[in-house]
C-alpha cells in the first residue's frame, strides 16, 4: 500500500514528524507515571510485588488482552473501534485446539487455519467498513455475535483439553536469573515493538494516523484510504489470531467461553494508554502501558489482600480520567 | 450450584457504547502548525501528571478498605511476609461470580472461619459464569501472594485443571468447593453436597406423600451434560422408586411415570415456560421435580395461571432463603437444603490445618444435605421451617 503514495512535501513531513514526536511524548507520559506510581505503591504495601517472578507473572497475565489491544490500537487510530476482537480470538482458540485434538490435524496446520480464520474475520470487518461504509461499531457488533455463535456451534459448548505440546509452546518458560519468563510474553513484546516500528517509522504507519485524523485530507494527499483501512482491519484480525494462540498456551485448553469481556478490556488498555478514541492520535507503547496498569493493579490488590472488585473500580476511574485528558488535549489543539 | 447457571449465558456486557463519537474535526495540518511551544507542553504535562496522583489516592483508599475483610491495611504486607515464615496463614477463595447469593454465603462462611482461626482471607471471582481466564489469573496471583491453600468453585471444570496443577506443584493445597473439577483428582480434595442424596431425599418424600396414587411426573432439569443436574434427577427418580439407577450414571434416567422432562438452566423464567409446555403435553401432572427453587417458582407461576397449583406436589433442591420461604408459603412441598457456608468453613479449616501440620485434606467430603418441609412425611427424616430458615443462604 506504500508504493502508489504521492510523497508529501518535505516541510509537511517534517511537521508530521514533529507532531508525532510530540504526541508520543505527551500521551504516554501520564500513563507511564500512573504505572510507576502504582508500582511504587504496591512495592511499599507488599514485599512480594517487586520481584522478578511477580513482574513476569503480571506480563504473562496481560499478554492475551495486551495482544488483542495491539490490533485494537490499529483500528482505533483509524477512528474505528472493534467490538469483535475477543469473540474472534475465541473462535481462533477453539479452531486451533479442536482441529488439532478432535480432527487430528497437524498442530501447525491447525494453528495456521486458526490464524487464517481470524485474519479472515478482520478482513470481513474491514470490507464492510470500507465498501458499504458502515460504522465500525455496528459492523463489529455484528461480527462479534457471528464469531461468538460460530464458536459455540463449532465447539458444541465443550472445552477441548489434552492439547499437543506444539499448541502450548508459548506457555513454556525460560529463565533469566531466578525469573521464569514465558515465550508468550516475549512474543507479545516483540509484536508491540514491530507495530511501534511500523506506525512510527514507516510511511504506511504515518498514513494510518493521517487517515484516522482526517480521512478526506488523507485521501487528497494521495493515500488510498480504503486499501489502508482494509489492511489495518485484516492485520488486526491476524493479531487477534496470535492472541488466540497465546490464550491456548496460557490456559492449556480450548475454551469456548473465553474472551467475552476482552473486547472492552482491550479498549480499556488502549484508552488508558492515551490513544484517542477519535482517531489519529496515540501509539502502541501507550497501549502496552495501559494493559500493564490494569495487570499491575489486579495483581497488586490481590497481593495486599484487597477485594478484586476494587480493580474494576479503579480501572473505571482511570478510564474516565484518561478520556478527559484526551478531550482537554483535543480542545487545546483546536 | 444450579442457581449459579445463569440464563442464556449470552455475552451481555460485551456491548460498549462508544456513544455518538463523530470526529469533531481538528485537522492534521491544523494541529501541526501549533508547534512545540514549551509553555503549552508544560501545562499539559502538569495536568496529565495529575492523573496518576488521582490513581494513587484511590489506591490508598482501597488499601484502607481491606479492613472490612478483617485485615487492617497497615498489617497487610507484614501479614503476607510472615505467612512465608509460618505466621499468619493466607487462604484464597475463588468463586464463579461475585453476585450469586450462593457464593456470597460461601464468602461469608470463609470470612468467619478465617477470623476464628486468625488466618488471612483473599477472595476473587470470575466476571461471568464460565469465565475461566479470571479464575486462572486469580490462582496465579494468590500463589504469588503466598497463599497456603486455595478454595475454588471451578467455572469450567476442565479448563481450570492446568492452572490448578501448577499451583499444586508449588505446594499449595487446592480444594474444590461445590463443583468437582474434571477429573476430580485434579484437586487435593472436594467439599461439596452429595447431589444424588439430595435427589433421593425429595424422591422418598414424594413417594411417602403420594402413597399409592399413580404418579404423573414432570422433571424440570438443568441443561444437557451437566453432572449436577444428572445426579439430582436420577437421585429423585431412584428415591421415588420410579427408576433403578445409582450415582454412577452419567445420563438422565427415564421412567414410564415421567410424562414430561425439560431443561431450564435453573432459571425462573425458563422454568415457567417449561411448565406451561408440560401442562400442554400432560394436563394431569401430579408430581413435579425441579433442579432448583427458581425453576420451581417459575413452574408454580405456570401452575397457578392454569389453576392447578393445588393438584401438583412440587419438590426441589438448594435451600436458598427464597426457596425455604416458598416452602413456608406452601408453593414448594419440600426441598433438599445444601450448605455453601459449611463448604467454605471446612475449606478454610483444612488449609489452616495443612499450614500447621503439613497434612493435606484429600478425597471427597460430603458437606451434608437436609430435607426441609412444613409437613414431615412418614419414613423420611426432615427438619422444619425454623431450621431451614436459620440455615438457609441468600
Amino acid at each position: 500500500m506504500t508504493t502508489t503514495v504521492v510523497e508529501p512535501d518535505t516541510v509537511r513531513r517534517a511537521n508530521t514528524r514533529a507532531v508525532l514526536r510530540q504526541v508520543l511524548g505527551i500521551s504516554t507520559l501520564g500513563p507511564l507515571a500512573a504505572l510507576f506510581l502504582a508500582g511504587i505503591f504496591f512495592s511499599i504495601k507488599s514485599d512480594r510485588f517487586l520481584t522478578g517472578t511477580n513482574l513476569s507473572l503480571v506480563v504473562q497475565q496481560v499478554m492475551v488482552v495486551g495482544t488483542l489491544a495491539i490490533g485494537q490500537t490499529l483500528v482505533i487510530l483509524t477512528a474505528g473501534i472493534d467490538l469483535s476482537n475477543g469473540a474472534i480470538m475465541a473462535l481462533g482458540n477453539i479452531m486451533m485446539t479442536s482441529l488439532a485434538v478432535e480432527s487430528g490435524l497437524n498442530p501447525y496446520l491447525a494453528i495456521a487455519l486458526g490464524l487464517l480464520a481470524c485474519a479472515g474475520f478482520g478482513l470481513l470487518n474491514g470490507g464492510l467498513v470500507t465498501s458499504l461504509r458502515l460504522p465500525p461499531f455496528i459492523v463489529t457488533l455484528g461480527t462479534l455475535n457471528i464469531a461468538f455463535a460460530l464458536t459455540h456451534i463449532y465447539s458444541d459448548e465443550q472445552t477441548v483439553s489434552g492439547l499437543p505440546s506444539e499448541l502450548t509452546y508459548f506457555g513454556k518458560t525460560f529463565s533469566i536469573g531466578q525469573t521464569d519468563v514465558t515465550y508468550g510474553s516475549v512474543l507479545m513484546l516483540l509484536l508491540f515493538a514491530l507495530i511501534w516500528y511500523v506506525l512510527s517509522q514507516t510511511a504506511a504507519g504515518r498514513h494510518v494516523y493521517a487517515v484516522g485524523d482526517n480521512p478526506e485530507a488523507a485521501r487528497r494527499t494521495g493515500i488510498q484510504t480504503r486499501r489502508l483501512l482494509l489492511t489495518v482491519y485484516a492485520a488486526a484480525g491476524l493479531i487477534y489470531g496470535i492472541a488466540a494462540l497465546l490464550l491456548v498456551s496460557r490456559t492449556g485448553v480450548g475454551d469456548p467461553n473465553a474472551g467475552q469481556t476482552d473486547n472492552l478490556d482491550s479498549i480499556t488498555a488502549v484508552v488508558l494508554g492515551g490513544t484517542s478514541l477519535f482517531g489519529g492520535r496515540g501509539n502502541v507503547v501507550g497501549t502496552l502501558i495501559g494493559a500493564l496498569i490494569v495487570g499491575v493493579i489486579r495483581n497488586g490488590l490481590q497481593l495486599i489482600g484487597t477485594k478484586s472488585i476494587y480493580q474494576v473500580l479503579i480501572t473505571g476511574i482511570l478510564v474516565i480520567a484518561a478520556v478527559s485528558v484526551d478531550q482537554i488535549v483535543r480542545r487545546r489543539n483546536q | 450450584m444450579v442457581d449459579h447457571i445463569e440464563a442464556g449465558r449470552l455475552p451481555s456486557h460485551r456491548v460498549v457504547a462508544r456513544a455518538a463519537m463523530g470526529d469533531a474535526g481538528g485537522g492534521w495540518a491544523d494541529r501541526s502548525r501549533r508547534g512545540l511551544a514549551g509553555a503549552v507542553w508544560w501545562r499539559r504535562g502538569v495536568r496529565i501528571a495529575a492523573l496518576p496522583a488521582l490513581a494513587a489516592l484511590v489506591l490508598s483508599a482501597c488499601g484502607g478498605s481491606s479492613s472490612d475483610t478483617g485485615t487492617p491495611a497497615a498489617s497487610s504486607s507484614s501479614a503476607a511476609s510472615s505467612a512465608a515464615s509460618g505466621g499468619t496463614v493466607t487462604v484464597g477463595l475463588i468463586t464463579k461470580t461475585d453476585t450469586n447469593p450462593f457464593f456470597v454465603k460461601m464468602k461469608e462462611g470463609a470470612e468467619t472461619a478465617a477470623k476464628a482461626k486468625g488466618a488471612k482471607l483473599m477472595t476473587a471471582a470470575g466476571k461471568f459464569d464460565g469465565d475461566n481466564a479470571s479464575q486462572v489469573t486469580a490462582i496465579e496471583n494468590m500463589v504469588a501472594a503466598g497463599a497456603k491453600g486455595i478454595l475454588i468453585t471451578p467455572s469450567d471444570t476442565k479448563a481450570i485443571v492446568p492452572a490448578v496443577e501448577k499451583a499444586r506443584a508449588k505446594g499449595v493445597l487446592v480444594i474444590a468447593l461445590d463443583t468437582p473439577t474434571d477429573p476430580q483428582s485434579a484437586v487435593d480434595a472436594l467439599f461439596a453436597t452429595d447431589n444424588f442424596t439430595a435427589g433421593v431425599l425429595i424422591g422418598k418424600y414424594a413417594k411417602s406423600v403420594l402413597g399409592s396414587t399413580p404418579a404423573k411426573i414432570a422433571t424440570l432439569d438443568l441443561s444437557p451434560g451437566v453432572t449436577v443436574g444428572v445426579l439430582r434427577h436420577n437421585g429423585f427418580l431412584s428415591g421415588f422408586g420410579a427408576a433403578t439407577v445409582d450415582a454412577s450414571a452419567t445420563s438422565l434416567a427415564t421412567s414410564p411415570s415421567v410424562v414430561c422432562s425439560q431443561d431450564t438452566q435453573g432459571d425462573q423464567a425458563k422454568g415457567q415456560t417449561a411448565m406451561e409446555n408440560c401442562l400442554q403435553k400432560a394436563p394431569d401432572i401430579n408430581l413435579l421435580y425441579t433442579i432448583n427453587e427458581p425453576a420451581a417458582l417459575g413452574a408454580y407461576t405456570a401452575l397457578k395461571a392454569a389453576g392447578k397449583e393445588k393438584n401438583v406436589l412440587i419438590v426441589s433442591v438448594d435451600g436458598g432463603c427464597t426457596g425455604v420461604q416458598a416452602v413456608r408459603d406452601g408453593k414448594i412441598a419440600a426441598t433438599s437444603q445444601q450448605y455453601p457456608l459449611k463448604m467454605a468453613e471446612q475449606g478454610v479449616n483444612a488449609v489452616v490445618e495443612y499450614a500447621a501440620s503439613g497434612t493435606k485434606a484429600s478425597g471427597y467430603t460430603d458437606t451434608g444435605v437436609t430435607l426441609i418441609t412444613a409437613k414431615a412425611a412418614a419414613g423420611v427424616d426432615s427438619k422444619d421451617l425454623d431450621f431451614g430458615l436459620a440455615n438457609c443462604w441468600g
